[in-house]
């Protein structure tokens, strides 16, 4: 892997904020890289910090918010000492973001066409009569028919499938190298979510960019990373290929989202959906031991006083546990000592 | 006058007559008159068209469609807040239509999808859980907050929370006080719109989990409305696929999600993805978004996006007929 075909490498990336109970720790010192046309997903219940990674990744984070970061490139540029100015001259310009909800992320007072064309402009890489041109053709590259008329409509007068298109669309106006997917495909239906995911798969592979993509469904995250990163309480708790995560799950949290998913043709009808107990807990001052403690089934004295390390078992592949990796897998060949309610 | 009306009522609930299917729809359909601006004349816009539909006691019964089916206008009759413009819904085998409101509000209860919405932010939880109770004038104050706890209890809601709001509330939270609200009444049927569509996956399985123990321990009869079909799969006993406001196939569930016959079943099988990192992502065959309902297309209206199109489907309207252990609406099979 040369140093040119990396798009994206954070390391140590923490973030802070200040709130009246106290500093809460969001992200505890996430490593993470992303090389060209490659896929990250990152994956984690609601409030496991996945969402302000990715704000902190492009510097857009609350005024209360500190990030900290040993290390933060992006092709090579240091990010963190660029000024404001410099940063949003990179943002929509080489690091897009896909939002997930398109109806809230679009400007509904604006035609479609000047949405798009507006990052064009902005970012000086051509006039009007171009920016037009690159706004129809990528409308086609998404599979809208009719462009050109389509970009004097307004946001409303499109289907929820197609202004997700729009927004990928217009994520790709400038010919970003990395691009952010938030809950893409949260929003839409299970048939769009298959349209929209083979969508963007195939224009990664057209445009090379590097692509992170942010979900708690695990399907999407199964079907469309290279790499995972399972996030838990504002850490990284297990990384790896697809296949090693997905086919060996080592954290127990990793496991247990895992156990939760019905799957059509596996999970009997009488059966019980596995689920974890508890809850994500507030990551609200001192903060000790394991966090995923109160919820694990294999917790042990030694969970609740030491800090717990990331092991590395190959590179790239690790996870955050204190038992050894084949003692993880061994119990979830056994019960997984899944609990109903709390 | 009106309490010791509602209290017999109750005890006429309690035994329905469990020969009849709890819920009965027969070719019922619902109208809309949509207009485009006050000049142009209105058009009818057919939500749900001629959908017959047994649904029997103590079973789930899932209804699965892309958003704009007609799933929510079927369900939405079903709790008696709209009425149908054609056919007839019977509740424990008594039109719906001649049912009092208050009945039918204590036999069928609903369970919305967004629980960030569907709970009033300036009321506290118990005051939620026991509006049924007030609203039907039974019970004094301390037996109500008995049954509020009571019921917080069966859900798996903490007791401490009984004074909090719903903004102090997980979404997980949230959604069990929605059921808790939805069980005070003992309803036999309750109507959940996309209960967990807007949670997290460790917490829906919580909450299909607890709505399983619910259905064993109370005898209930959901109907169940989804686009998830691993959800439906793992939950439900019959399954009922819309289209455009039809009925398409409908049949057990293990058969119809196992072996779909309609090419529209199929591919909305096709697009489940299972966490499997061995497979790439479905080929959808379908291009196009549902057509515009105020426009159907003729024929089959599901033909300019069907894979299997063959001679007549633009022409002809398939009808609903017995295929194998179940009923498709579809040229390729009858």
């Amino acid at each position: 892997m040369t140093d040119d075909s990396r798009v994206l490498e954070a390391k140590n990336l923490s973030v802070e904020i200040e709130v009246p109970a106290g500093i809460l720790h969001a992200v505890t010192n996430v490593t993470l890289h992303v090389d060209k046309g490659e896929t990250l997903g990152i994956v984690g219940e609601s409030g496991c910090g996945k969402s302000i990674t990715s704000l902190a990744i492009m510097n857009l984070l609350p005024s209360k918010a500190t990030r900290t970061a040993s290390k933060l490139q992006l092709e090579g540029k240091d990010l963190l000492s660029l000024s404001e100015r410099e940063l949003a001259s990179l943002r929509g310009n080489s690091m897009g973001m896909i939002f997930q909800d398109p109806m809230t992320s679009l400007n509904p007072v604006y035609r479609i066409g000047e949405q798009l064309e507006e990052v064009y402009i902005q970012h000086g890489k051509g006039n009007r009569k171009e920016a037009r041109e690159r706004a129809a053709y990528l409308l086609d590259k998404v599979g809208i028919i009719a462009p050109r008329e389509r970009l004097s409509q307004y946001p409303h007068q499109l289907s929820g499938g197609l202004r997700q298109r729009m927004m990928i669309a217009m994520t790709l106006m400038c010919e970003p190298s990395l691009v952010i997917a938030d809950e893409p495909t949260t929003a839409l239906d299970v048939t769009m979510q298959a349209q929209t995911l083979n969508l963007l798969s195939s224009l990664q592979d057209e445009f090379k960019m590097g692509l992170i993509l942010i979900t708690h469904d695990l399907g999407v995250v199964a079907r469309m990373a290279d790499r995972v990163l399972v996030m838990y309480a504002g850490k990284a708790v297990e990384t790896g290929t697809s296949q090693q995560v997905f086919d060996h799950p080592t954290h127990p949290y990793t496991q247990g989202l895992i156990q939760c998913i019905p799957v059509p043709g596996k999970t009997s009808n009488d059966g019980r959906l596995g689920s974890i107990k508890g809850m994500v807990p507030a990551l609200i001052g001192d903060l000790r031991g394991c966090m995923f403690r109160n919820r694990c089934a294999y917790v042990s004295e030694k969970c609740h006083a030491s800090e717990i390390q990331f092991n590395q078992i190959s590179p790239g592949r690790g996870y955050r546990c204190l038992l050894e990796a084949n003692e993880c897998a061994d119990n979830l060949e056994g019960n997984l000592g899944t609990e109903i309610v709390q | 006058m009106k309490n010791d009306s509602s209290k017999s009522e109750i005890q006429s609930v309690s035994k329905p007559n469990e020969e009849l299917p709890a819920l009965e729809c027969k070719n019922v359909g619902r109208t809309f008159m949509i207009g485009k601006s006050i000049l142009s004349s209105k058009k009818p816009l057919r939500a749900v068209d001629d959908v017959s539909l047994k649904i029997n006691r103590g079973q789930v019964f899932a209804v699965v469609g892309e958003s704009g089916c007609g799933k929510t206008t079927l369900a939405r009759m079903l709790l008696g807040l709209l009425e149908p413009t054609d056919g007839a819904i019977y509740l424990d085998g008594q039109p719906i239509s001649e049912v009092d409101s208050d009945v039918i509000s204590q036999k069928v209860q609903p369970v919305f999808q967004d629980p960030y919405s569907s709970l009033n932010p300036r009321k506290t939880i118990e005051s939620i859980i026991s509006l049924p109770l007030r609203v039907h004038g039974i019970g004094t104050k301390e037996s109500m907050l008995e049954r509020v706890s009571e019921l917080m209890r069966l859900v798996g809601l903490p007791n401490r929370l009984i004074h909090s709001y719903p903004n102090q509330l997980s979404g997980g939270q949230r959604q069990r006080v929605a059921i808790a609200r939805a069980l005070i009444m003992e309803p036999g049927i309750i109507v959940c719109d996309e209960p967990t569509s807007a949670l997290d996956v460790s917490v829906q399985a919580h909450i299909l989990n607890l709505l399983k123990d619910l259905k064993d321990r109370f005898n209930l009869t959901y109907i169940f409305i989804s686009h998830d079909l691993a959800v439906v799969e793992h939950l439900a006993d019959w399954v009922a696929v819309m289209y455009l406001g039809r009925l398409i196939e409908f049949g057990p569930a293990t058969e119809v999600l196992r072996n779909p016959l309609h090419p529209y079943t199929q591919a909305l099988m096709e697009s489940v993805l299972t966490p499997d990192p061995h497979k790439g992502l479905p080929e959808i065959t379908f291009g196009r978004g549902l057509p515009n309902p105020l426009d159907p297309p003729s024929g089959c209206s599901f033909h300019p996006r069907c894979s299997k199109i063959k001679d007549g489907c633009d022409s002809r309207l398939p009808s609903l007929l017995p295929e194998s252990d179940r009923l498709v609406e579809c040229h390729l099979y009858n």
